[in-house]
């Protein structure tokens, strides 16, 4: 047994996807340079995006952006800027890089940010993310509006018919204030076209995320879905996301029909729950791959909408399903409960061998709980789950010898326990057995 | 008669294991880690080969573990010390199901099976709070040798509250404590029964199943045993091996592969 060598797989999704994100930052750096276009900054979490591309409003997301930095190990001095201006050494790292980057003349190495015209606080869920977009608003001195989101609180994980009108009257003054900002009023033929290449998006979305099903999965539902969460949460409603995603399924399938994966060995089929740190993000994917393990789930690729259990933007209902889909088909929105119930999904309907959960150090929030959750799955459910903190865009909490030595740990007993299944020492003395222990590299 | 070595480079020291094909120790080794990580378990290696009397070409496989474990050269494979320390404590006493184990900079808890197999572990992340880095500092405090801090505890009338587990701040903790006048002897139970809560409570993640093994060079200090014993509410096994659990257990997975054949000896090196 050799440690795996992953395969860098780059078919044609990856390079539609640099192109078609290429073209998207020229469009916002062309804001930039003042094209009288406008732009929105919101967030990622269950985004009403189509609202904004109905009235041509550009959506940028300073999470994007920072992340991106952060891939490029270009995040600590937008982290230490902000932490100059006063913010805390323990505040949400990608607020710090993004106040940073505001700081900084919003000049990255993709694309001039534009200023906002509008600010669309999506997500009320995070407080911090509440202050965030103050801050930015007073900053930039643009309108912005604060989505009032409730939590969902049902069992069932569904919104009551209260929670929607709430969200759909809050939608009708976003549509106000938009109107105000690009002096236009709303099309509605062109939202029920772009919400229903956002329901076909979704659909085709979906599909892609059942194909991890197979053995091997075609694609790592972590690693590899982060390509294809930019077109999802930058592109929706358009041509080119819709294009995208029928390139991206087209793709899938036939790698999953040549029961082509990823590595070239599937040894290990795992659930990862919690955003990737984008710092290490290679660092990071190798010390699963070196393993044989493929994520074939994920919670991360959920953040930005929930489609694999059913739900679609909705033609006829345009407001009422962008108002369902911020209540309750994203993983940020749910309660803690169903986080447990769609990675136990996961786990099941997905075949997985383990769980890892990767805790965020700068979000206490999104990983508040997590060590119960992980009792919840080691205890109650038997399944092997691990927990691993770093973080999402500060470098400064990426220990990498303190994390391979958990991951490698966690592998190894994964392998001991199904290798060696009771044949130890004292087996191999008498003869009866032979004991294999993990490699370690 | 077939031999196999475990090499444990840990953050403080260096510990190497000879062990003979019915995993029976013949060599223990120990040296101090220092800066070169290469060099330190060369010499810890050499020194147990010479204790058992053997060349190289005599020991079939060795192991390196420990957070040094990709520096120990000459070592055919290596395994985390979570594995090792499961392992080895397993070894040491078989009715293992709990290992207790604090290093210089980690304190782990691991649920093992009844075949030496981690079947859970959690550890301190980011932070050597209540680690043995933290019981060199607070014997400095004091003006004693870290193997003092046990037998002088044991006489303790009245222990303090520590207010803290940093293994920074407790230093002013100490101070406080000597200033107003209170006993060293009395300081250092409350050192040792903050790092059992601690320990404790990292135990209680993984459940504590008998019976508990204490491992690493802390489970030297009889106060900290004590102190741990006192939070769980059960006695744990302490073995005189306890320091090399985790060269022991990397030992007997390298046996493992003497014994195993050419199936598993196909194993590449990997680094």
């Amino acid at each position: 047994m050799t440690a795996v060598k992953e395969i860098q797989y780059q078919g044609e999704m990856h390079l539609l996807q640099k192109e078609l994100m290429a073209k998207y930052y020229a469009e916002a750096t062309a804001i930039a340079g003042g094209n009288g276009k406008k732009c929105a900054h919101l967030l990622i979490a269950g985004n009403p995006v189509e609202l904004l591309r109905a009235f041509d409003v550009l959506p940028i997301y300073p999470e994007v952006n920072v992340l991106q930095i952060a891939v490029r190990h270009g995040s600590l001095p937008l982290i230490q800027k902000a932490e100059e201006l006063g913010y805390a050494g323990d505040n949400c790292a990608y607020v710090k890089a993004d106040i940073g980057l505001f700081h900084s003349g919003y000049s990255t190495p993709f694309a001039q940010i534009p200023k906002p015209d509008v600010l669309v606080c999506n997500y009320v869920g995070c407080n911090v993310y509440l202050n965030w977009f103050e801050h930015l608003a007073e900053m930039v001195d643009a309108p912005a509006m604060n989505i009032d989101i409730p939590f969902i609180r049902s069992a069932d994980g569904e919104p009551s018919a209260a929670d929607l009108t709430y969200v759909v009257k809050q939608l009708e003054e976003l549509i106000v204030l938009l109107e105000k900002v690009t002096g236009k009023s709303l099309d509605w033929a062109k939202l029920t076209k772009i919400v229903e290449r956002s329901a076909r998006t979704g659909e085709l979305w979906a599909q892609i995320k059942d194909m991890t099903k197979a053995r091997p999965a075609p694609y790592d539902a972590y690693f590899d879905s982060v390509t294809m969460m930019a077109p999802l949460y930058c592109l929706r409603g358009t041509e080119d996301g819709l294009r995208f995603f029928e390139v991206a399924h087209r793709e899938m399938k036939a790698q999953m029909e040549k029961a082509k994966g990823p590595l070239p060995e599937e040894r290990f089929r795992i659930v990862i729950e919690g955003p990737p740190p984008w710092p290490k993000l290679r660092v990071f994917r190798d010390m699963f791959s070196r393993w044989g393990a493929v994520a074939v789930a994920s919670t991360y690729s959920t953040v930005g909408g929930l489609w694999e259990f059913g739900f679609r933007h909705d033609p006829a209902h345009p407001l009422e399903s962008i108002a369902r889909h911020m209540l309750s088909a994203n993983v940020c929105n749910r309660n803690f409960l169903q986080r447990y119930e769609q990675m136990e999904r996961y786990v099941k309907e997905w075949e997985a061998d383990a769980i890892v959960i990767h805790s965020v150090k700068s979000c206490r929030l999104f990983s508040a709980g997590q060590g119960d959750m992980r009792e919840h799955f080691v205890r109650d459910l038997d399944v092997p789950t691990l927990l691993i903190e770093s973080d999402i865009e500060d470098p400064r909490y990426f220990s990498e010898a303190q994390l391979r030595n958990r991951i490698d740990a966690f592998f190894e007993a994964l392998e001991q326990r199904r290798v060696t299944a009771g044949k130890t020492l004292q087996g191999v003395a008498s003869g009866s057995a032979t004991g294999v222990v993990g490699v370690g590299s | 008669m077939k031999y196999a070595a475990g090499v444990d480079v840990g953050s403080t020291q260096t510990k190497a294991i000879i062990v003979d094909e019915r995993g029976a120790i013949v060599a223990r080794a120990l040296s101090d880690t220092g800066a070169y990580l290469v060099r330190a378990a060369e010499r810890a290696f050499a020194s147990a080969l010479e204790q058992a009397g053997l060349r190289r070409d005599q020991v079939g496989q060795i192991i390196g573990t420990g957070y040094g474990r990709f520096k120990v050269e000459f070592g055919d494979a290596q395994v985390t010390e979570i594995s090792c320390h499961a392992k080895g404590a397993w070894t040491l006493i078989p009715a293992t199901r709990t290992v207790i184990d604090i290093g210089g900079q980690d304190t782990k808890a691991i649920k093992v099976s009844d075949h030496g197999e981690v079947l859970d572990f959690a550890m301190n992340d980011k932070c050597a709070a209540g680690s043995g880095r933290f019981l060199t500092n607070s014997a400095e405090a004091v003006g004693l040798d870290v193997s003092e801090m046990g037998a002088r505890s044991m006489t303790a009338k009245q222990p303090v509250r520590l207010s803290t587990v940093c293994t920074i701040f407790v230093e002013t903790d100490i101070l406080t404590y000597l200033a107003q006048g209170k006993k060293v002897d009395d300081i250092l139970a409350g050192v040792h029964g903050a790092i059992g809560a601690r320990t404790v409570a990292l135990v209680r993640r993984v459940g504590a199943e008998s019976e508990v093994t204490f491992t690493g060079g802390v489970a030297k200090n009889i106060g900290i045993v004590k102190a741990v014993e006192e939070k769980l509410g059960m006695s744990v096994n302490v073995s005189p091996d306890s320091h090399y659990t985790g060269a022991l257990g990397a030992a007997i997975f390298a046996m493992e592969r003497v014994l195993a054949g050419p199936a598993v000896t196909s194993q590449e090196v990997l680094a």
